[in-house]
């Protein structure tokens, strides 16, 4: 295939990822408001904020950094949505899966806050470095849970293909990783409501305690930057989920469908539970979740 | 004109800080705030539109103000279906709501939120403090107008406005976002001597930079 073609299928794959993912924002606020009993923005709320913030007529930057800290986020959306296989056997949607494509998204979900921390930090607002401190500490407590359930469907599938991955869950729904290895699942999903950031999760952001925490500073542009990639890199994760553990997505209805169950999960989840303080998240995260992610690793070696 | 008369018109141009112990001047911005004219006509009135939709608003509850802004989260109220979001740092928060009175204490620090703020910004004077000084008309700490000391776009009288009043002035607000009469940050800029002047008429211990870009 000629790599424009291929160009071309990537930057549909990723306009229309993201206007999934700022859409699915808009329906999340719209749940938490019926679950507050409002009737909450419009779903399509998110779009005019990305509008407004970047229809500023001026913006502050603070150095080199600072511009750099939203596009490295960008650019960790970008490189996690681009490697996953969205639609199994889609043309348009199979993006640039390749051998090993597994541990690339690995490394890209975790590069945009390296980034966002390094230009976030150059803001120099107290609250910034606060977020950081936070955000990265749970990064690396909900990282075991979750690294540990993808070496457990790797050690299942013997591939670090998605493509494979989702290939081998085809057939019935009960191939699915769902029922043939759930502990894996389980410790996975868990790590989710922490790599969402919704209740008890959400201490990165914590609007009451640290305004809005890493991002505080970040303004009309930048900030705008930042509001693309939230709903860019939400779809990525989701997808991703959907490819590992619930046997992918054979067309675009059935991966909106799905993508959406799951990212329910951490919504009723986040509706359900107040927040955690920081040091209680991250010792959540390496107790249970991480024995089951072990548990499901000896299992899928030796049973 | 020769260089020499350009330098001296670029230093008169500049802020001077005086207000800054000599070692932190450099730490400051210099430069004053400058107007900024849409580019677009048609652009614009889309723009102005999405901008009258997403209203991020930054509540300063200067006293009781503060009290009537609250309720507006509430299920009762919920502004948020209107396209208003609270927004906790003036760096992305597009309205400015002054809750009530303002001492001179807390105008220092509006004046300092406010010039932090990203334009096209807009200003919501809340109670009739804001107006001609209310119940403090006669006090010595508490400033009588506040559109001495930054624009203005609306005002909502009362003491205190219950929370309709306060969504209807959100609504007057949003017809003259879309109608684009909000240019309040180009009026500030334009008028920066006149606005300056004033507030440090009243406050007497200046001892913050001239302009908090």
């Amino acid at each position: 295939m000629s790599i424009w073609v291929k160009i071309l299928y990537a930057v549909i794959s990723v306009a229309v990822a993201t206007f999934y993912g700022i859409t699915l924002g808009g329906i999340v606020r719209k749940i938490y408001a019926r679950v507050h009993g409002r009737f909450g923005p419009p779903v399509w709320q998110p779009f005019l904020d990305i509008i407004q913030t970047s229809s500023r007529r001026v913006a502050v930057s603070h150095g080199v950094m600072f511009y750099l800290g939203p596009v490295f986020r960008l650019a960790g959306g970008l490189g996690t949505y681009l490697f996953i296989p969205v639609i199994y056997g889609s043309v348009v949607f199979s993006n640039f899966s390749m051998a090993g494509d597994l541990l690339l998204v690995m490394y890209f979900v975790f590069f945009g806050q390296l980034g966002m921390a390094l230009g976030a930090g150059e803001g120099g607002h107290p609250y910034s470095p606060m977020g950081i401190a936070r955000g990265l500490s749970q990064m690396s407590a909900y990282e075991v849970p979750f690294s540990l359930a993808v070496i457990a469907v790797a050690i299942q599938y013997h591939s670090l293909n998605i493509s494979t991955i989702v290939g081998a869950q085809q057939g019935s729904f009960l191939n699915w990783t769902l029922f043939t290895n759930p502990l894996a699942v389980m410790a996975a999903m868990i790590s989710l409501l922490g790599m969402n950031m919704h209740s008890p999760f959400s201490i990165v952001m914590a609007p009451q305690e640290i305004p809005i925490g890493p991002p505080i500073e970040m303004n009309s542009g930048f900030l705008a930057i930042l509001q693309t990639n939230r709903g860019l890199f939400a779809a990525a994760k989701l997808v991703l989920f959907m490819n590992l553990f619930f046997g992918g997505a054979t067309n675009l209805v059935e991966m909106i469908l799905k993508t959406f169950m799951i990212y329910m999960f951490s919504v009723f989840v986040g509706a359900a539970f107040p927040r955690f303080r920081p040091e209680q998240s991250f010792r959540f995260f390496l107790k249970w979740p991480a024995l089951i992610g072990i548990i499901s690793i000896i299992y899928v070696a030796y049973f | 004109m020769d260089k020499k008369d350009i330098d001296e018109i670029e230093h008169q141009m500049k802020l001077a800080n005086e207000g800054l112990p000599e070692n932190e001047r450099d730490l400051f911005a210099d430069a004053r705030p400058s107007k900024v004219e849409s580019q677009n006509r048609y652009f614009e009135r889309f723009r102005n539109w999405a901008r009258s939709r997403s209203l991020w608003m930054l509540a300063f509850g200067t006293g009781c103000g503060a009290t009537e802004i609250r309720p507006l989260m509430t299920s009762r109220y919920d502004m948020f279906r209107y396209g208003i979001a609270p927004r906790p740092t003036p760096r992305q928060a597009s309205v400015f709501i002054v809750g009530g009175y303002a001492s001179i204490k807390t105008i220092k620090r509006i004046v300092r939120s406010y010039e932090q703020m990203q334009g096209p910004k807009y200003v919501i004077a809340l109670g009739s403090c804001t107006i001609n000084g209310g119940m403090y008309y006669d006090s010595y700490n508490t400033i009588k107008r506040l559109d001495y000391y930054i624009p203005v776009d609306v005002y909502i009288t009362g003491c205190m406005p219950r929370p309709e009043a306060l969504i209807a002035g959100f609504n007057r607000l949003k017809e003259k976002i879309r109608a684009g009469e909000c240019e309040g940050m180009n009026k500030y800029a334009e008028n920066f001597d006149w606005y300056k002047n004033n507030q440090k008429q009243i406050i007497k211990d200046w001892n913050m930079p001239d302009y908090n870009w």
